[in-house]
């Protein structure tokens, strides 16, 4: 690629990033994006910020030392008629250097322990959902919504049958097409969302059905595996509406990237509109509910 | 001092046996076994390097081109196994084998027997691991961690399981020799604290191989009869935990990155000092710094389990831990570049790869750095930006430094000298592929790519691009590589003097090139001038 090539990639990629950090949350990744997103989520900056000043930091370190390094080898080199030394070590200079990056690591350490305390206090939250991966698709049931308990509001998330079909070995079919709106939806998208309210504290509590999945959506900040016989807990209080996509992130089988993870936020009104309605029809066809409980019977053992 | 005379009596004492057999099948020699190993390893490279080839193939463009899932999940366990256990380690071995006796006088291995047999160990441990893509139910796929419960359904397993076995039991059989070699067979006169880097180094990686590789014996074996036997190790609905399986093999698996590691960091402390024409800077510190990182490296194996739900104070204790881990990792940059400065410098190819080696590795360590913060590493888990670190490590670090070890020994072992215009070709375009293969995997991962998937959404289509394209050549810029070697061995006119390099010091330059078959029969007389750290202690 020549160097103008990559100057426009960048170009491009910056004022993306810069669109995408601006305003609007980023829902789903975007082309040529250069960092992590800073979610959508009360909790995601913290690992967005951690990301960026360990970043930065790195990149201070980095600079400094490869420029040393730069510099003793444009200085230190024999076809310039330098003469070696002898010396090999400065005990000053070697406490120096030793000293300041356990400062450096001291604050990135506070910086981190406090972000992870907050991310593990699950006690507070007004929603409960059960979230169980299989083999490859994810099921969500829904346990309490404001202190009540939910009765029967569960189902089964899978991959949309377009990328399915596109994805098949020789389909023939363009990656590219498979699009809902304007947004590239190609192996993000599933054929029934989960849906949660803005504004609200939601206690995931996530588990497995048969291997090892791990539940991620990158706008909430975190991911976490899906352990058979383990119930792990996380939260997330999303901040704005939207549809928000992740994937599976621990190898699973022969179609670990097939099983994404799609969460649509909804306004409390309308959120709550929509469980009446879940509430309402699983309650009509109890046999269908029935079946996916039985589909899931390690689910329900507590680990 | 600690001189042996524990010395195999061979037929004839001053050339290598003439039958093909009785040289490499039957040898008990320190140089053939080592030149064995690192053919070996050459191969493998090639071999898990053209699994990669076929990862980057299918990865170049959104959707599925080129082969099914399942296939696609085999290649990217089997790259890992055979770059790890057939490529990295034992071209370690190899330059162990062929250096440690040379670099402390003694005349050959401690233990001369066991050493064919571990190195003829791996031969079979391969063909039997690699034999598996051809039987019905396919090879591993679980990735190189075999984590249960997926890996329970692989139908191959036992002879996965096997093939680690066999591969453990020549990884200590091969410690075993090194520790007793370097313990009891230095030549009067080479103390501990007189040793090269790369000897220290080396002591160091063989305890921790001996501690970690029954860790990892033991965690397949509870697979192999949780599978077979009716255990539930590992299964929750026998009363076992799945969780179990991964910190067992995690206290295998981090101790296993710095065995991969510490020799590199030898190797780079042998060439920068010679090329620098300058001692090495803070030589005790750096033996210090290698004994830290491999003792810290017993105590962080959960930072790879982050997001498994541990208890809060764990991922607490595990980030600091693992954060501490910079420190002397950093002290040993500080150093190299130290021992440069000041210098007085030549570029020859592997002091080329040694400085790629320092810039690049750190840049494995920076991400390993940030990796360390549990906060942010519940995004970067299981992402391309952990495939992009432990490449830059595993790549730039342990292969730069393998490759930077070859040039720099290559005239010594050959008696010959390399190209160094090719040698030059290979590594500017080594330098330069291997960014553009890795670089944009760190993009890829912060933009929120899992790993191990063999098809993406189209967001991540650039980079991906980029990236094969660069893993396409890189891979074709080794085989210059291969020219280079079979040139310096088989057609290069121009003979090395014993010494080789200017500012080469240490035994193993005081011998004539090629090595004799047999050296240091009678113990050298050391001189401190000659040894590269033989006034550490004035
Ligand atoms: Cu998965
Ligand atoms: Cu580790």
């Amino acid at each position: 690629m020549t160097s103008g090539g990559i100057r426009r990639s960048f170009t491009a990629a910056a004022a993306l990033a810069l669109a995408s950090f601006g305003s609007a949350a980023l829902a789903a990744p975007g082309p040529w994006q250069l960092n992590m997103e800073r979610g959508a989520s009360t909790w995601s900056p913290v690992p967005y910020h951690l990301n960026n000043v360990a970043l930065g930091v790195c990149t201070v370190i980095g600079v400094l030392v490869f420029s040393a390094m730069f510099i003793a080898i444009f200085r230190f080199r024999k076809s310039r008629g330098a003469v070696a030394e002898k010396w090999s070590h400065n005990t000053t200079v070697e406490v120096v250097w030793t000293t300041i990056p356990v400062l450096i690591l001291i604050t990135l350490a506070y910086l981190a322990t406090s972000g992870l305390t907050s991310w593990a206090d699950t006690t507070g939250s007004q929603m409960t959902v059960k979230v169980t991966g299989y083999q490859w698709k994810w099921r969500y049931d829904y346990v309490d919504y404001l202190g009540k308990s939910i009765d029967k509001v569960g189902f089964m998330s899978k991959l949309d049958s377009r990328s399915d079909r596109t994805r098949q070995l020789g389909s023939g079919m363009d990656p590219f097409a498979v699009k809902v709106g304007d947004e590239n939806t190609y192996l993000l998208d599933v054929d029934k969302p989960l849906v949660v309210p803005v504004d609200t504290k939601i206690r995931f509590v996530i588990t497995s059905g048969d291997v090892i999945h791990s539940w991620w959506v990158p706008a909430t900040g975190w991911k976490i595996d899906a352990i058979p016989g383990i119930i792990n807990a996380a939260w997330a209080n999303f901040t704005t509406p939207g549809t928000y996509r992740g994937q599976c992130a621990e190898l699973c089988g022969q179609d670990h990237g097939f099983m994404p993870i799609v969460v649509e936020v909804k306004s409390k009104a309308d959120f709550a509109k929509w469980l009446a309605e879940q509430e309402a029809s699983s309650k009509a066809p109890a046999a269908a509910a029935q079946t996916a409980q039985v589909a899931a019977p390690v689910a329900g053992k507590q680990g | 001092m600690s001189y042996a005379a524990t010395h195999d009596q061979h037929d004839d004492h001053h050339g290598a046996p003439k039958g093909f057999f009785q040289r490499w099948c039957m040898s008990t020699n320190h140089k053939d076994i080592g030149t064995l190993y690192l053919i070996f390893s050459l191969t493998m490279l090639f071999i898990g390097g053209s699994f990669a080839m076929l990862i980057r193939a299918e990865l170049f463009k959104p959707g599925m081109q080129l082969m099914q899932p399942y296939f696609f999940n085999e290649m990217t366990a089997m790259h890992a196994l055979v770059m790890i256990f057939g490529a990295i380690m034992p071209a370690f071995v190899g330059l162990g084998n062929w250096m440690i006796p040379l670099m402390v006088g003694a005349p050959d291995m401690a233990l001369p027997r066991m050493n064919n047999l571990s190195f003829w160990i791996l031969p079979f441990a391969f063909v039997l691991l690699l034999s598996t893509l051809f039987l019905p139910g396919g090879g591993p796929a679980g990735g190189w961690t075999m984590y249960p419960p997926l890996s329970l359904q692989s139908g191959s397993l036992a002879y996965a399981v096997f093939a680690i076995h066999l591969m453990g039991i020549s990884s200590i059989m091969g410690a075993i020799n090194i520790i007793a070699t370097i313990l009891n067979m230095r030549a009067p006169g080479m103390d501990l604290m007189k040793m090269p880097v790369f000897v220290w180094s080396w002591l160091i990686t063989a305890f921790l191989l001996i501690a970690v590789m029954p860790a990892l014996a033991g965690a397949v074996t509870m697979l192999l009869t949780d599978k077979y036997f009716g255990t539930n190790f590992f299964n929750p609905g026998g009363g076992g935990d799945p969780v179990l399986y991964q910190h067992i093999f995690w206290f295998f698996g981090h101790p296993e990155v710095y065995i991969m590691i510490l020799p590199a960091f030898g190797i780079i402390s042998e060439i920068v000092p010679t090329f620098a024409r300058k001692p090495i800077f803070g030589y005790k510190a750096m033996v210090f710094a290698i004994a830290c990182i491999a003792f810290l490296s017993f105590i962080v194996w959960a930072h790879h389990m982050f997001a498994v739900g541990l208890p809060l104070g764990a991922e607490v204790f595990f980030m600091y831990a693992t954060m501490l881990i910079s420190v002397p990792t950093g002290v040993k940059v500080f150093n190299w570049v130290a021992t440069m400065w000041g210098g007085s410098m030549t570029f020859e190819t592997p002091m080329l790869f040694a400085i790629a080696f320092i810039i690049l590795f750190t840049i494995g360590g920076f991400s390993g750095l940030m990796m360390a913060l549990v906060p942010a590493d519940f995004q970067y888990h299981d992402t391309y930006f952990i495939v992009a670190h432990f490449h830059y490590v595993l790549v730039t670090g342990a292969l730069f430094a393998i490759i930077g070890a070859a040039y720099y020994w290559m005239p010594k072992w050959t008696g010959n000298m390399y190209s160094e215009f090719w040698g030059k070709v290979h590594f500017w375009n080594s330098v330069i592929w291997v960014n553009v293969l890795f670089f944009p995997q760190h993009f890829l991962g912060l933009a929120g790519m899992p790993r191990r998937i063999p098809d993406y959404n189209v967001a991540f289509a650039n980079f991906n691009m980029i990236s094969s394209i660069g893993g396409f050549l890189f891979g074709a810029t080794q085989l210059i590589f291969v020219g280079v070697l079979i040139h310096c061995a088989f057609f290069s006119k121009k003979k090395a003097t014993d010494r080789v390099w200017e500012g080469a010091k240490g035994l193993e330059w005081t011998i004539p090139s090629p090595a004799p078959h047999h050296t240091f029969e009678v113990p050298p007389v050391i001189n401190d001038d000659e040894l590269a750290h033989g006034h550490v202690n004035d």
